[in-house]
């Protein structure tokens, strides 16, 4: 590959596909997280289509069969769980951000790293190979119970069932390869003078995101190679009639499956608190709290999963115990939006695109939580199970995270990963259509799946009291609301790719943040720094009093006025 | 911006600090605990499915597992453990002084691996098979992923038992492969008590 190229310095390929630099790789899940993210948003307009207007063809897709439809529903979970949220988070910014926040050149094991993406980009490639295999996509739901994901006479989609296993698989080792690589580099290559304190919340959480996807990832794959091998070698692990049992996938899948939304909420979270502390030019409300209570979350998220399965027949008593610790599981998260809420009072707020974004996440995912109770509850969750009341409630978690938070970060660190400010006018237009038009398509479908919507179901005209007009046109609200949002994405498009070759020249520091990324040129070189720092501080130094500026970077060698030995410590 | 510091970092992500244990061992050790987590899961489905089948196992009318045989492959492969941890005591004072110990472990490791490719094709003749019902499913699935570990170390062993005869064996290396093989040493004897008896 490289001969080819001989004669560059490094060629196109050796640099940006080839690459073992953590930008480009960061880069790299960034850019296929997105077009994951396009394909995920269309399969979304082609089934809400048939839900809003059922039984017309759909403008761009055609009619959509009830095989397609279970395959479009399944996939788009899987894809937005798996191919976006995961990839974007915790690759895309956790390779950008983690050397350059902690100050060192690049990840302690780059070619491991650039493995990593390889098997992510393969997995990608296999679930897309999975839409065109004979039967087509998988379409049991991104839960995968079986028996419908394990016998072929059920799911109709022989090979579709398999590829999806295998790419869901593939894509667990590459993230087991990035964790790795995270939690040693944070461990051993930060800057000379970070302390445990010194590091960046956003790095924490991606830290202890990569820690819980580890320790709860183990299962899935032993239950995925189970699954795999009744689907293909005709075992009978989850087949009741021969010995085995079908919840048992059920435990390996949300052993894994909750501690998965923590895993991209922690870093979420992070994103947004690191953005509101610059924008409010304050300092983080009680940054060890956050701290613990990401620890708590983490442990209490291995402690939760059996409200997943309330209904399907698992003890009474069990139940009432998942029940406290889901409720309980609240306490260290409603205390993180506090703490965002509390860093806002009384800042000099700026409201830039990326701020917006972070208050706008505040604001939406508190309602998510607050309707999780009804379901974290075993009694009012046997109502509710598996109506869009359960889907509404986990989009307003889900979106925040996968969506809202993401667009948080692009919008914060773009100076910082291309060297060019974002046009603001663009970015808050495609704010404010994308979070009203996210509204309007979630509340209609709390009000339908209080009303009894089942999530599964392909056709309400077949149901005649589901089908009344009331309901119906709540789901054609949203469906119209779905389109208008994702129409607005081309706006943000349009302002990412333009300006990434016109956009205002960024100078190092655009938002004055304290954090070591700024001190790097924008867009880093290989390397990162001219000359690699050191750490003198906390991370959220913001209006100090007695100071002339309203930030203090990390970076900064102490005043020698201000007592020099005092300062670190009181910094801290 | 193009022309600042391109000269830096004479190798990526070398540490400017003293870590509390090499970036080798640190990563291996997080591996190590996602792969308990796979094993644990395992054998709490394994567990699972054989307190539901109630009555006795295995089910009747299904082979005995070579429980004795097995007690003994398990000394080896625990003694193949201890040649690999006097392999890496002996290369903090030379390098070259492991290769012994090293060969040691790799030969005992192979055994182990060779001794239970042999019961199983026994517990094949007598019917044994991943089909047969949960009981052979799981003794292959357990066993099976167990065996590809082993064989995963005996790679790495081997690998290093060629780099320390030419004298090019690193400490990181040595250090990490000594980490995994410890844990395929001893996470059998648990998977044998949970499997076998």
């Amino acid at each position: 590959m490289s001969d080819a190229h001989a004669h560059h310095d490094e060629g196109w390929v050796k640099k940006y596909l080839w690459s073992t630099d953590h930008k480009i790789i960061g880069m790299q899940y960034l850019f296929t997280g997105m077009l994951m993210a396009l394909l995920g948003g269309y399969f979304a307009y082609a089934f809400r289509m048939q839900l809003g207007f059922p039984n017309q063809p759909v403008p761009g897709f055609g009619l959509v069969s009830p095989n397609e439809y279970n395959a479009l529903v399944t996939n788009h979970g899987t894809i937005m769980i798996f191919w976006v949220a995961m990839p974007v988070l915790i690759a895309a910014f956790g390779n950008f951000l983690i050397p350059l926040m902690i100050g060192c050149d690049d990840m302690v094991f780059p070619r491991l790293n650039r493995l990593s993406y390889q098997i992510f980009l393969v997995s990608a490639l296999v679930l897309l190979a999975s839409f065109f295999v004979p039967g087509g996509g998988f379409g049991g739901a991104w839960t995968a119970y079986p028996p419908l994901s394990s016998q072929a006479k059920f799911s109709l989609t022989p090979a579709g069932s398999t590829l999806w296993l295998l790419a869901v698989a593939l894509e667990f080792v590459a993230f087991l390869i990035g964790g790795i690589n995270f939690v040693t580099t944070v461990m051993n290559s930060r800057a000379p003078g970070m302390k445990w304190h010194d590091i960046p919340v956003v790095i924490w959480m991606i830290v202890i995101a990569s820690i819980v996807f580890m320790a709860s990832v183990g299962p899935l794959v032993a239950g995925a190679v189970m699954l795999l091998m009744d689907q293909q070698f005709g075992t009978g692990f989850y087949d009741p009639i021969r010995g085995g049992d079908p919840i048992l996938w059920q435990h390996l899948f949300w052993f894994f499956g909750h501690p998965e939304v923590y895993v991209v909420l922690l870093p979420a979270m992070g994103i947004v608190i690191e953005v509101i502390a610059v924008f409010s030019r304050k300092k983080v409300f009680a940054y060890k709290m956050v701290l613990y209570t990401a620890f708590a979350t983490g442990i209490l998220s291995f402690f939760v999963w059996a409200h997943h399965q309330f209904v399907a027949g698992i003890d009474p008593r069990m139940a009432n115990v998942f029940t406290v610790t889901t409720l309980l599981i609240s306490v260290p998260i409603a205390e993180m939006l506090f703490v965002t809420i509390a860093t806002l009072y009384g800042g000099s707020i700026r409201l830039d695109t990326p701020m917006l974004w972070a208050v706008a996440f505040v604001a939406e995912f508190l309602l998510g939580g607050v309707t999780g109770i009804y379901l974290g509850s075993s009694g009012s969750d046997i109502y509710f199970h598996d109506t869009y009341f359960v889907l509404a409630h986990f989009h307003y978690t889900f979106v925040p995270i996968a969506i809202i938070a993401v667009f948080a970060g692009i919008t914060y660190w773009y100076p910082k990963m291309f060297g060019r400010m974002l046009d603001e006018r663009l970015g808050k237009l495609h704010f404010w259509l994308t979070v009203i038009a996210f509204n309007f398509i979630f509340i209609p479908l709390f009000i339908t799946g209080a009303a009894g919507d089942h999530r599964r179901i392909y056709d309400y005209t077949k149901f005649p009291d589901l089908a009344r007009p009331e309901l119906q046109n709540l789901r054609a609200l949203a469906t119209v609301a779905t389109v208008v949002m994702l129409s607005a994405q081309v706006i943000f498009l349009y302002n990412f790719f333009k300006s990434m070759r016109s956009g205002k020249r960024a100078e190092a520091n655009p938002w004055q943040a304290n954090t070591l990324e700024w001190l790097a040129p924008s867009p880093p070189p290989h390397g990162n720094f001219a000359e690699l720092p050191t750490v003198h501080r906390g991370p959220y130094e913001y209006s100090v009093p007695g100071r002339d500026l309203d930030y203090w970077p990390q970076s900064d060698p102490p005043e020698d006025d201000a007592a020099p030995d005092a300062a670190p410590e009181a910094a801290r | 911006m193009t022309t600042v510091a391109v000269s830096v970092a004479p190798r990526p992500g070398s540490p400017r600090r003293t870590p509390v244990a090499s970036n080798a061992v640190v990563g291996m050790a997080i591996f190590i605990a996602a792969e308990v987590m796979f094993f644990a899961a395992l054998a709490a489905a394994f567990t699972i499915t054989r307190i539901s089948a109630g009555g006795t196992w295995p089910p009747p009318g299904q082979p005995r597992l070579p429980v004795e045989a097995t007690a003994a492959n398990t000394a080896v492969l625990l003694a193949s453990g201890i040649a690999m941890v006097i392999a890496g005591r002996r290369s903090a004072v030379h390098a070259a002084r492991s290769t012994s110990a090293l060969g040691l472990a790799l030969a005992l490791g192979a055994a182990f691996v060779a001794l239970q490719g042999y019961e199983w094709v026994g517990l094949l003749r007598e019917g044994l098979t991943m089909r047969s019902g949960p009981h052979g499913s799981f003794f292959y699935l357990i066993v099976g992923a167990h065996a590809l570990h082993a064989v995963a170390g005996i790679i790495a062993l081997a690998v290093a038992f060629a780099r320390a005869r030419s004298g090019r064996l690193a400490q990181t290396y040595l250090a990490g492969a000594r980490l995994y093989w410890c844990f395929v040493v001893l996470l059998w004897p648990a998977l044998y008590w949970r499997v076998y008896l």
